[in-house]
């Protein structure tokens, strides 16, 4: 039994190694080797720092990295801030399990669609300004640069809209581990007010277990290519779109310094973490003293209830951006300063542009299997870990989140190279390998918690009638678990649908997806056309989330326990 | 009778070239020809999927574009494949290529060919040694890049916002301080922003000759003195203030379309009047150009190295330059870009069939686009874009 569980955890383990951190480590190795100067293809054998000397030189790098590193970090601490507030007002007045459907539209939303629809939004000639040219009586839009902006503003602020209801939500699913209600009580019997309760109290118990999904957040904002092409400045761009741009460069050369580029940005990324842990250990110092100080607090139940008002604009604007994505998909003409379509017309969802309809099929059948690959290797290594009564280990979970805190970019190029010697590059089966390296990761996350919670005297009772390991994980332990399984499936489609890079990298182009063609088609000039992949693309997830919150809903409908409602 | 007809026939059967070129026939029936090509435009995007129906009912010959955001990721496909060793069944078979990437896949030996000799439809081109079929930026094409559509740079404007337009490159410092802020042009990483500034840099040279022979730095200095002084009198009066520029011209049009900009810029002479007509553009966008003229150059297809299917992009590349083809893409309503076949060397019914075309108020004639202008050797607008960069990206 023991030995089996071991075995079936093993099998895990190889694969996910095998699977999903040689490629990964592969790919760093080649893009490490170009950074150094070897790259046989263009007869560079020898070992040099020409290419750093050459990306020092490169004009804007040194603005590259700062713009990245401000709007990264930027967005990041203000995401949390915001989050926090947003949390720490809901507490008690709405059920977690309400606050996360209202937070999923714009979780589910993927970055690409979000910033098409936000930069219309906020565009200079953009809904928000049409609405004061029809106060005002301006005839053109004014000349300001309220998107792509130099200082990065428009793309930290995209950022937040999607990173507040992620951090949200870990909040939230963090706070169900600890007895959030007792403690508040009692910190109000001490005279405590519920601001200071919450950032003295509650957030250093929260924060052990939201750090690594914090450094994720932290590290998907710093190295973040297809929001910034589209909200971020463009002389120079951030530094994940400018190495992205020297990759692609028609002088093949550049594919040296672009390498030294991109393990800068893996750089960037681990000093951006860096700087997160110094400040944890600082505040976690500094914090003591000021617990044992013991006072009583007034400012920090105003500060959060800001927080909260602050993050109740950003998903008003989300929910903007995404309302601007449909109405241009059924417009025909819609020029300043209307508010609404002069003209409306299904030409973009019909006609010849209906090729959605295969990108739709691709994106389906990809996020189906990815999701379905990532779902049973979570389920065995789970399943494996009962079985040998092994314990949560640390080490394991740091492997999980590997893909997630290098930065794509840094090891996309190599992977390629890598998928190419094996002779699997170009094709579904190099799409998918890339994409359950990012699938995977988040269903796990999304499984373990519900997994481990789960009441372990189910099984026992049902191996005392005579159930096999077997048939206790077919007939009691998944059938119990499904609301947490399709929940961690949602998940699952919704990052499969949202990948970009791997799917255009390793898919040679081949494969079109909603995301790959609405971020093509957003650098071109139908914004209709572009409304309609953005918003299928926004469509899809919400889907899988509906049929998560669905599904259970009504399989349970008679199981009281398992409906998802708290225990009365 | 018959004898006369039927001798040609049997010598050209009998010559290696037909031979051959039946050989690719039948190799490439079946194939599936992976076209790269920038996606940004529907109706392109639309014409190729009209190709790909029929080359596939004539010769079997499926097409599937591979829809790019810029051409150089092909270009790195391919290198990365030849990086990977893996140097037959390519993944790229045809590439939407000219200028720098050509220039750069020619020099780096990633390119098929040359093959363009072998293509029965080649004989409508005219390929003698100066003609811009023959010369991609100055490059000699030595027959390994296929011509297929004409690219002619124009100005895009509002005729009801604007009266009136620069007529030179020099005069738009003038109309730019008059209109602050209400033009712009694309970044020049984009090769459209690029173009914008080898107009200037055309018009502006002392000695426009110099541009045609590989840059050097001493040629570059003198030749770009004058360009740089008008875009420092420019730069400031530009949208934005010149600190930022959009991705690329369709972006460009989308802000001239939104009203925040007054003029946009194209390569194609016609896309004014097929933006018009999908609703991307008022009733009131015109055309203008330079009097002087303006850069124009032809878009070939090439192929690489390794394609896996080289005898179906050969079978496309033959369609592409067939005449009731080229008639088909000048047709307005459905691409409006200008032939690049030799007019003298089609016959009767190929030349009414251009001249039965229909017309639309936005499309200018052959004589309103004025003189074509050379474009300057590759390596200038490397220079350039490097040299822009060193100067204006902080």
């Amino acid at each position: 039994m023991t030995q089996d569980g071991r075995l079936l955890r093993g099998l895990v383990l190889g694969a996910v190694g095998l699977g999903l951190i040689a490629p990964i480590a592969f790919g760093l190795l080649q893009t490490g080797c170009a950074a150094f100067g070897l790259l046989p293809a263009l007869r560079h054998h020898s070992l040099s720092l020409d290419p750093w000397r050459q990306l020092a030189a490169l004009p804007g790098f040194a603005t590259s990295l700062r713009l990245s590193l401000i709007s990264g970090l930027g967005a990041t601490v203000l995401s949390l801030i915001l989050a926090t507030g947003l949390c720490a007002v809901f507490q008690g007045r709405m059920r977690p399990g309400r606050s996360a459907q209202l937070l999923t539209p714009f979780l589910a939303t993927p970055h690409a669609a979000m910033a098409v629809g936000l930069a219309f939004v906020l565009a200079p000639s953009g809904w928000i300004a049409r609405g004061v040219a029809a106060v005002m009586g301006w005839h053109a839009p004014p000349d300001l640069a309220t998107v792509n902006d130099g200082w990065a503003l428009a793309l930290m602020l995209g950022l937040m809209v999607k990173e507040v209801p992620f951090l949200a939500l870990v909040i939230l699913s963090a706070q169900s581990q600890i007895p959030v209600a007792r403690q508040m009580a009692a910190g109000r019997a001490l005279g405590y007010r519920r601001g200071t309760l919450w950032i003295k109290i509650i957030m250093p118990q929260v924060w052990p277990l939201i750090r690594l999904p914090v450094w994720v957040a932290l590290a998907y904002a710093l190295s973040v290519v297809d929001m910034a092409i589209i909200l971020g400045p463009s002389n120079p761009p951030t530094l994940a779109v400018a190495v992205s741009r020297w990759f692609t460069d028609p002088d093949p050369a550049m594919i040296l310094p672009a390498s030294a580029g991109a393990l800068a940005q893996a750089v960037a990324v681990l000093a951006g973490i860096a700087l997160f842990w110094l400040a944890e250990r600082a505040i976690r110092t500094c914090g003591l003293w000021w617990l044992r100080r013991g006072g009583r607090g007034t400012w920090a139940g105003p500060g959060l209830r800001m927080a909260n008002v602050a993050a109740m604009g950003l998903m008003a604007l989300a929910a903007l951006a995404l309302t601007a994505l449909l109405v241009w998909s059924v417009a025909w003409r819609w020029a300043f300063p209307q508010l609404l379509p002069e003209s409306w017309s299904l030409a973009a969802w019909a006609g010849h542009n209906a090729d959605w309809l295969a990108a739709l099929r691709h994106t389906i059948i990809l996020a189906a299997v990815t999701t379905a690959m990532s779902l049973l290797l979570a389920i065995l290594w789970l399943e494996g870990e009962d079985r040998g009564q092994l314990p949560r280990a640390k080490w394991a979970q740091a492997l999980i989140y590997l893909p997630l805190l290098v930065p794509q970019i840094g090891f996309l190029y190599g992977l390629n190279v890598g998928f190419l010697r094996l002779g699997v590059s170009g094709g579904h089966a190099a799409v998918i390998w890339a994409q359950v390296l990012f699938v995977f990761p988040y269903v796990m996350i999304a499984l373990s918690d519900p997994w481990r919670a789960l009441d372990p005297r189910l099984g026992r009772v049902a191996a005392a009638l005579g159930a096999g390991p077997w048939r206790r994980l077919l007939l009691v332990k998944l059938p119990v678990l499904l609301r947490p399984i399709l929940t961690a499936a949602a998940i699952g489609v919704a990052v499969s649908v949202a990948q970009y890079l791997p799917t255009l990298f390793m898919g040679a182009g081949r494969i079109a997806t909603l995301t790959t063609e609405s971020v093509t088609l957003s650098s071109g000039s139908d914004r209709r056309v572009t409304g309609v992949y953005a918003s299928l693309q926004a469509a899809l997830p919400f889907a899988a989330y509906l049929l998560a919150f669905a599904v259970p809903a009504a399989l349970h409908r008679n199981r009281r326990d398992l409906t998802g409602a708290a225990p009365a | 009778m018959k004898l006369p007809l039927l001798v040609p026939l049997l010598l050209s059967l009998a010559s290696p070239a037909f031979a051959d070129w039946q050989q690719t026939l039948d190799a490439a029936r079946g194939q599936t020809v992976y076209w790269n090509a920038w996606g940004g435009d529907e109706r392109t995007n639309a014409f190729i999927t009209w190709v790909s129906t029929q080359t596939e009912a004539a010769y079997g010959v499926k097409i599937q574009q591979v829809k790019l955001t810029d051409t150089a990721e092909a270009v790195t496909r391919v290198l990365s494949e030849k990086a990977a060793g893996q140097d037959q069944g390519g993944s790229v078979d045809m590439i939407w290529i000219n200028g720098p990437n050509f220039l750069a896949m020619k020099e780096q030996g990633l390119l098929h060919g040359p093959f363009v000799a072998s293509l029965p439809n080649a004989k409508y081109l005219d390929l003698g040694p100066a003609s811009p079929a023959s010369v991609d930026f100055t490059t000699p094409v030595d027959g390994m890049e296929s011509p297929w559509r004409l690219a002619k740079f124009v100005f895009t404007y509002d005729s009801a916002r604007v009266a009136v337009v620069p007529d030179s490159m020099a005069g738009f410092v003038d109309w730019a301080a008059a209109h602050p802020g209400r033009m712009t042009h694309p970044d020049p990483s984009n090769f459209m922003g690029a173009t914008f500034l080898k107009q200037a840099l055309i018009e502006l040279a002392p000695e426009p000759a110099a541009l045609q022979v590989p840059v050097t730095e001493a040629a570059f200095a003198t030749a770009a003195a004058p360009l740089w002084a008008w875009y420092d009198a420019l730069r400031p009066n530009l949208w934005r203030q010149g600190a930022t520029f959009p991705e690329n011209q369709s972006v460009q049009q989308q802000l001239l379309n939104d009203g925040e900009v007054d003029i946009a810029m194209s390569f194609d002479p016609a896309s004014t009047a097929a933006a018009i007509a999908q609703g991307l553009l008022p009733e009131t966008a015109r055309v203008f150009v330079p009097k002087g003229g303006s850069i124009g150059n032809i878009s070939f297809v090439a192929i690489p190295y390794n394609a896996a299917h080289a005898a179906g992009a050969e079978v496309v590349a033959n369609f592409l330059l067939d005449p009731a083809t080229q008639a088909h893409m000048q047709n307005i309503d459905v691409l409006g870009s200008f032939s690049v076949l030799d007019p003298a060397k089609l016959d009767a019914a190929a030349q009414s069939a251009f001249a039965a075309l229909p017309s639309a108020a936005a499309l200018p004639t052959v004589a309103d686009l004025g003189p074509t202008l050379l474009e300057p050797h590759a390596s200038w607008m490397t220079k350039l874009t490097e040299a822009w960069a060193q100067r204006y990206t902080k």
